[in-house]
């Protein structure tokens, strides 16, 4: 029998199969305890959880696209966030003209906080957002577009290790400051928020968010088998030795820039990607997701994971974010110790991350079979 | 009815002439009439302007502290309220009344004409106090008010007067009433004169004459000193818009320049060095909290307290994780960012999540009027010299000292630098002492200028990274010329793009600068710029 595309790409990756393949139980079960369990059963999973479910599949899908460029190429964004934040901004733009005459105002054209700063007409960059399928282009479009020139003129002049990192944080920081301001049209430090429906689909109904939940998962598998295929094809060894010996590479005749460029860009749109599920699912897109604080904190997520293994990625986005939410809520002042302490321990002790610790495990198990 | 108020008036004018003391003078002032009040103060002005308490008595007038008991006539002033009861002073014996219920006194009302002859009134007392400053503000105030009713008294005190800046406020109000009331030769060199002046008022009132008068020739020479006004006003606000971009490039300097020690010369990319900067404004304030009597000196203290600080700090961090690191500077970043989390949360949890207020002592308060178009603050004018000395001692450490030498040293070439007897894990540990501890003492220097909270350090770190990748890494000159040149940058973009697109702007420039010298202003040259 044939093999079908997914296990052929996953051929040989059983952490990648045991990852996604937990995950699909995961999303499967609760969805099926949160539709069909009665809500005071014990079993019930509770809407608050699927979001927060959905929120850490977003999550580890922009993890995965910082990997692709980091774990793979070797080129350590520090703005990563702000290709997310893009992403989530033109979903969120969307999402804001589907409110129609609901808000807070009630007018049928304007979004409340243009009505609030006194505008007469839509900003000219805003037309077009009520399209759904205008909105999935510029979800990719524009991202990848921002990556494009950017990496362009990065890799083309062949700025490399710190000093693209410290203009990716520039990058990022300049349009959080760019995005904070008011007259930006995207309402300034306030964000875009209060969103009603998607697609028609009312989004504060739980079908709703199991529906986002089951995408986001989709999503992120799909996202999963593009790098995976990337990196196993002959491009990913090209670029695979791009990471380790950039100059040999160069020196044999490969375009490097061309390599680098294609890999960031994909990233790019990944990490857009999972900004536009993030956004329905959270309900709020704020310039705090462009601070370079959050894009660093995703470079840890990775990490945590293990970079440089793709199902890594997901498992420290997953790791990191629950531990997030479990210390804001329960012990909030020790949050950030954990989580300092936690990038210390981690760039010290487990520089393959999570991943790394579990292979040195099994080979030393392995290595005392063998001996015994 | 309206011949008897009239007599009364007259009685009451003539009574004020018999009057022996400022006290009984001052009584006249109980009276319901504005128009007798008017003229109390008029005669009062002119007959005690030496009289210290006069001043007393007209400021509390103007602000409406000043009552009568309604029991012996007696004026007071308001002291003290609490609910109904007022506490207050005999202002001419000094003496504290018992309190008492606030319907046993009578306020002495004025109205806005009596205000503003009030106001000019202290303006002429004061113009003949001893201290300087009280005059050059009297001879300010006069001069916004400006009336040819006092140009008797400008010329007197022309006369006597000794101090330079009083005496240049005084010619420009003398000339201001020249070229306004006078005729002839007089008027028209008044106008030319009044181009050298630099006060709103000269240029008010050259307007009026250009725009009123009949007279071309008035009206040429006029014209001619608005423009001459207005180009040295150009000139004195583009001068005051360098020195504001000088000040924010010495606030780049000293941040940026512990970084330049720790990330140019050993190649580790300290994200807590923000942190650093807040350890040692924090230092400020803690000094301030156990040494509140010496505010004025704690300044001066903090510097090296905060040298030591943040230097034995960042000599902790580099012992306990960077030594584990050296030549991955990508996971210094990632440690060093984690250290930076959990020096933020540690002074939270110590100092509370709120902004401090550091003091700011009194000879850093203030500004240095050089005239009436351009004044410097002197807090910012300390902080670009002390900027300078900073980067001055760093450079004589790292260029002159043997501790420089061997510093230079290992960053270049480790392995020999150890065969020929340097201490190479040492030297690491004082080198990013000193880059810390200069962090710092710039933190000293930022809580003069911004608030002093668990954030301080995030608002200056991406900006730092910034001007030393902008110099050029491992070039302290470099830095210097990229703190002062996007200083500058950011402050004359500002006035057209306004503060944060300026910001956005000049980040948008690195990265396209970056693009093109990769390796900064001033790069690295030979081997070492390799890697």
């Amino acid at each position: 029998m044939r093999k079908s595309i997914i296990l052929k790409i996953l051929e040989n990756d059983r952490g990648g199969k045991i990852v996604l393949g937990t995950l699909f139980i995961v999303v499967a079960l609760v969805a099926i305890l949160n539709l069909a369990v009665p809500a005071d059963s014990i079993f019930h999973v509770s809407t608050f959880t699927v979001t927060l479910l959905g929120k850490y599949l977003a999550f580890a899908l922009l993890a995965l696209a910082l990997d692709l460029v980091w774990g793979y190429l070797g080129v350590l964004s520090l703005g990563h966030g702000a290709f997310f934040a893009l992403g989530g901004y033109a979903m969120g733009m969307y999402l804001m003209r589907q409110i129609g005459d609901r808000g807070v105002y009630g007018n049928p054209d304007l979004p409340d906080f243009m009505v609030f700063m006194n505008l007469k007409e839509i900003p000219w960059f805003w037309y077009g957002f009520d399209n759904p399928l205008f909105m999935f282009l510029m979800v990719m479009l524009v991202p990848g577009i921002l990556a494009f020139i950017f990496g362009w003129l990065a890799f083309k002049s062949r700025v490399t290790g710190v000093y693209l990192s410290i203009i990716t944080q520039a990058l990022t920081y300049a349009l959080m400051l760019a995005f904070f301001r008011n007259d930006m049209g995207f309402g300034g430090n306030n964000g875009l928020t209060d969103f009603k429906d998607i697609l028609g689909f009312d989004l504060s109904l739980d079908s709703t968010r199991i529906a986002l939940l089951i995408i986001s998962y989709f999503a992120l598998l799909g996202g999963y088998l593009i790098a995976r295929f990337i990196m196993n094809s002959r491009l990913g060894r090209v670029v695979m030795s791009i990471r380790d010996q950039e100059s040999r590479v160069r020196f044999i005749g490969y375009k490097v820039e061309q390599y680098k460029l294609f890999i960031f860009i994909v990233s790019a749109v990944l990490a857009a990607i999972a900004g536009a599920l993030y956004v329905p699912q959270v309900g709020i897109i704020n310039p705090g997701v462009f601070s370079p604080l959050f894009s660093i904190e995703l470079v840890i997520w990775v990490a945590v994971g293990g970079r440089g293994t793709l199902y890594g990625a997901i498992i420290g986005a997953i790791i990191v974010n629950f531990a997030s939410s479990y210390f804001t809520s329960a012990l909030p002042e020790v949050w950030l110790y954990a989580l300092g302490g936690l990038f210390v321990l981690v760039t010290l002790f487990l520089p393959q991350g999570v991943v790394g610790l579990v292979i040195k495990i099994k080979d030393k198990l392995n290595s005392r079979k063998e001996v015994a | 009815m309206k011949i008897f108020k009239i007599i009364l008036l007259n009685l009451l004018i003539l009574s004020i002439a018999f009057g022996e003391t400022l006290q009984e003078d001052a009584n006249k002032l109980l009276t319901k009439s504005f128009k007798t009040k008017e003229k109390v103060i008029v005669d009062l002005t002119s007959k005690y302007s030496q009289d210290e308490k006069l001043e007393f008595l007209f400021q509390k007038l103007l602000v409406g502290d000043l009552l009568y008991t309604k029991k012996n006539k007696v004026i007071v002033y308001l002291k003290d309220k609490k609910e109904n009861n007022y506490l207050t002073t005999d202002i001419f014996s000094g003496e504290d009344l018992e309190p008492s219920s606030k319907y046993d006194f009578s306020k002495i009302k004025i109205n806005n004409k009596l205000r503003s002859i009030i106001k000019s009134s202290l303006a002429k007392i004061n113009l003949f106090s001893k201290n300087e400053d009280t005059r050059l503000k009297s001879a300010k105030n006069l001069l916004t008010n400006l009336d040819i009713k006092n140009e008797e008294l400008i010329n007197q005190v022309l006369e006597k007067e000794t101090s330079s800046k009083v005496k240049e406020v005084l010619d420009e109000a003398s000339t201001v009433l020249i070229a306004k009331y006078k005729d002839g030769e007089d008027k028209k060199e008044a106008i030319k004169k009044l181009g050298s002046f630099l006060s709103p008022k000269s240029l008010e009132v050259l307007k009026e004459i250009s725009s009123n008068s009949e007279d071309i020739e008035l009206v040429k020479l006029a014209n001619t000193s608005i423009a001459s006004i207005e180009s040295s006003k150009s000139f004195y606000s583009f001068l005051e818009t360098a020195f504001f971009g000088l000040s924010m490039g010495s606030v780049l300097l000293l941040a940026a320049i512990g970084l330049a020690v720790t990330f140019g010369v050993m190649k580790v990319i300290n994200m807590a060095h923000g942190e650093l900067i807040m350890i040692g404004a924090y230092t400020t304030y803690a000094l301030q909290q156990i040494m509140p009597n010496l505010i004025e000196y704690s300044i001066i203290i903090a510097i090296p307290a905060a040298f030591i600080v943040s230097g034995l700090v960042g000599i902790l961090i580099e012992r306990l994780v960077i030594r584990h690191l050296y030549g991955r500077p990508l996971e210094t970043l990632l440690a060093t960012f984690g250290i930076s989390l959990v020096l933020q949360q540690i002074v939270r949890t110590v100092f509370s999540p709120l902004n401090q207020e550091v003091k700011t002592p009194q000879w850093m308060s203030g500004a240095w009027e050089i005239n009436s178009a351009l004044s410097l603050t002197y807090n910012r004018l300390y902080i670009v010299i002390f900027s300078i000395i900073v980067f001055l001692f760093v450079l004589y450490i790292l260029n002159k000292t043997s501790l420089g030498l061997k510093v230079r040293a290992v960053s270049q070439n480790r392995e020999i630098a150890r065969a020929m007897g340097i201490k190479a894990s040492w030297i690491d540990a004082i080198t990013f002492g000193l880059g810390s501890g200069i962090a710092g003492v710039a933190g000293v220097a930022l809580s003069q200028l911004t608030n002093v909270g668990p954030n301080l350090g995030q608002a200056y770190i991406v900006d730092s990274f910034m001007v030393v990748v902008f110099g050029g890494v491992g070039n302290l000159w470099g830095t210097l010329i990229a703190a002062f040149t996007l200083g500058e940058f950011n402050k004359f973009l500002e006035p057209y793009a306004g503060a944060v697109l300026a910001k956005v702007i000049i980040l948008v420039f690195i990265i396209l600068f970056i693009q093109k010298r990769p390796r900064g202003l001033f790069p690295q040259k030979g081997r070492d710029a390799q890697d």
